[in-house]
């Protein structure tokens, strides 16, 4: 078989490796699993706009990574979108969308709709097959009112009234599905979503730590970041730990002077960001 | 989860920890059951009393353990019944790990963490892996957060390996209150980062006087 023309360079995945990947499973190779981020992300409509809600725990495999990151992720001024499963994938999706709206913003003179960002997530993420795992809460205000959706990996989503997402979305949902109504107030509608996020904490391990918060109606938006903290640490000991010169064997010492004499300058330019 | 099978066990979380002073020995677990990503329960003791100067902690698959504690509390009884005395520390060590070897190619899924006070009445600690391999220490972590503890507990307490001669002693100069205060705060910490330890911390001191228990809210989520 001879060269034929180079073919121009895809974007997106090659899957050149894909009969090697089967072959491998075939002779028993175990493949690593994918780390998955627990989480307990959910989304509620009360009267005056939505309330997004979002626990701040990111795991690896049984191991806490970061205790308190930020899961409600900014779309547009009026929009906000909350992000389960690969926390990369989530990150990379919505800040992707967040600049596309923000360049159509310019473009049209206008405020940015919920139903755009949600065409444009779906569209990315069906375009990669479910290999981009975001599990997505998108919510907004615009002129046409209030809108919550899920956005799955695969591309599909649904319209709804209220909606949970993650590895705690079962125990979330379960709140939800007990206590909610339509006509909540604002009050109403946060402490509802509080209670959801923190049954996601409380009884899923892939959740924990606090409940953030965002609320938005028309023309403001408020993120309540740390919104509870219900996971205080339980106990610390008053006597502390004093790591003593010699409690980590040193081996060997050379110190090389890199300059004979440097002058301190005070004041100059500040660093740059 | 993908079930197969032929998996018969099952992981159910936890994490076990013990200290061996000089007149006492502090044996710790937290109390959280779980399986996947759920909490079967919040209130389960990983922890056994096997004698009078004998305590047991294991994690792992709380069916194989449940059976080993069972199993060891009866052929204790079958001791005292044959010998009219109390087996000690040393020789229930000994016999666990006969135990766990019994069944080395079907082994009891649990990791085990076996304190009490020697004949001398000094505290004993004994670390095992799950087919009975065992070795007499100053202290101990065992379970999912073991990885996390024992690395604090290496740098706090540092006894020398029993096997060095001349012999030294490998228990820790500390107080009784100053070992329980770094047990609380060691499970603390590891609650913090393992999501498997957690809701309540169980700690059972061994000295002359008896077996004493206490406990320690740990973080619920």
């Amino acid at each position: 078989m001879g060269r034929m023309t180079e073919l121009p360079t895809k974007g997106g995945f090659s899957f050149d490796l894909c009969t090697r990947n089967d072959m491998l499973l075939k002779n028993g190779l175990q493949m690593p699993p994918f780390r998955k981020t627990g989480t307990t992300i959910v989304g509620l409509v009360f009267q005056d706009g939505v309330v997004l809600g979002a626990d701040t725990r990111a795991t690896e495999g049984p191991i806490v990574a970061d205790k308190n990151c930020e899961k409600i992720h900014f779309m547009a001024p009026n929009i906000y979108c909350c992000g389960a499963g690969t926390a990369a994938d989530t990150e990379a999706v919505t800040d992707m969308v967040s600049s596309q709206l923000q360049l159509h913003r310019y473009a049209t003179g206008r405020e940015s709709r919920v139903v755009t960002a949600l065409t444009l997530l779906k569209s990315h993420l069906f375009s990669y097959q479910g290999h981009v795992s975001a599990a997505l809460v998108l919510g907004g205000f615009d002129v046409t009112g209030p809108h919550l959706h899920t956005v799955y990996p695969h591309g599909s989503t649904d319209t709804l009234p209220f909606a949970t997402m993650g590895s705690g979305s079962l125990a979330a949902m379960s709140v939800f599905e007990s206590k909610y109504r339509e006509g909540l107030t604002r009050e109403e509608g946060i402490e509802l979503v509080a209670e959801a996020i923190c049954a996601g904490i409380f009884n899923d391990l892939g959740s924990g730590s606090n409940v953030d918060v965002c609320v938005i109606t028309e023309g403001k938006t408020e993120y309540l970041r740390n919104y509870q903290l219900p996971n205080p640490r339980t106990y610390i000991s008053s006597k502390g730990y004093t790591f003593v010169k010699g409690q980590t064997e040193v081996l060997s010492t050379k110190i090389t002077s890199i300059q004979p004499k440097v002058e301190a300058v005070e004041g100059g330019d500040a660093m740059e960001e | 989860m993908a079930l197969r099978g032929d998996w018969m066990y099952e992981n159910n979380g936890g994490t076990c920890v013990a200290i061996a002073g000089i007149d006492y020995c502090v044996v710790a677990a937290d109390t959280r059951l779980s399986v996947g990503y759920n909490i079967l329960t919040r209130d389960h003791s990983k922890i056994c009393s096997l004698a009078d100067k004998v305590v047991l902690a294991s994690s792992g698959f709380q069916g194989d353990i449940r059976a080993l504690h069972k199993n060891l509390a009866a052929r204790h009884l079958l001791y005292q019944h044959q010998h009219n005395k109390q087996m000690s520390c040393p020789a229930m060590g000994q016999l666990l790990s006969n135990t766990l070897y019994y069944k080395r190619f079907f082994p009891y899924y649990a990791f085990n963490v076996l304190g009490g006070l020697d004949n001398e009445g000094k505290g004993c600690v004994f670390t095992y892996d799950a087919v009975g391999s065992y070795e007499r220490v100053g202290y101990s972590a065992q379970g999912s957060g073991s990885s996390l503890i024992m690395p604090v507990l290496d740098n706090q307490l540092k006894s020398p390996s029993p096997l060095l001669l001349p012999a030294r002693d490998a228990v820790t100069p500390l107080s009784e209150t100053e070992a329980v205060d770094l047990v609380k705060d060691v499970f603390a910490s590891a609650t913090e980062r393992d999501i498997y330890t957690g809701d309540k911390l169980e700690i059972v001191v061994i000295n002359a006087s008896g077996i004493k228990r206490e406990y320690l809210e740990l973080r619920k989520d």
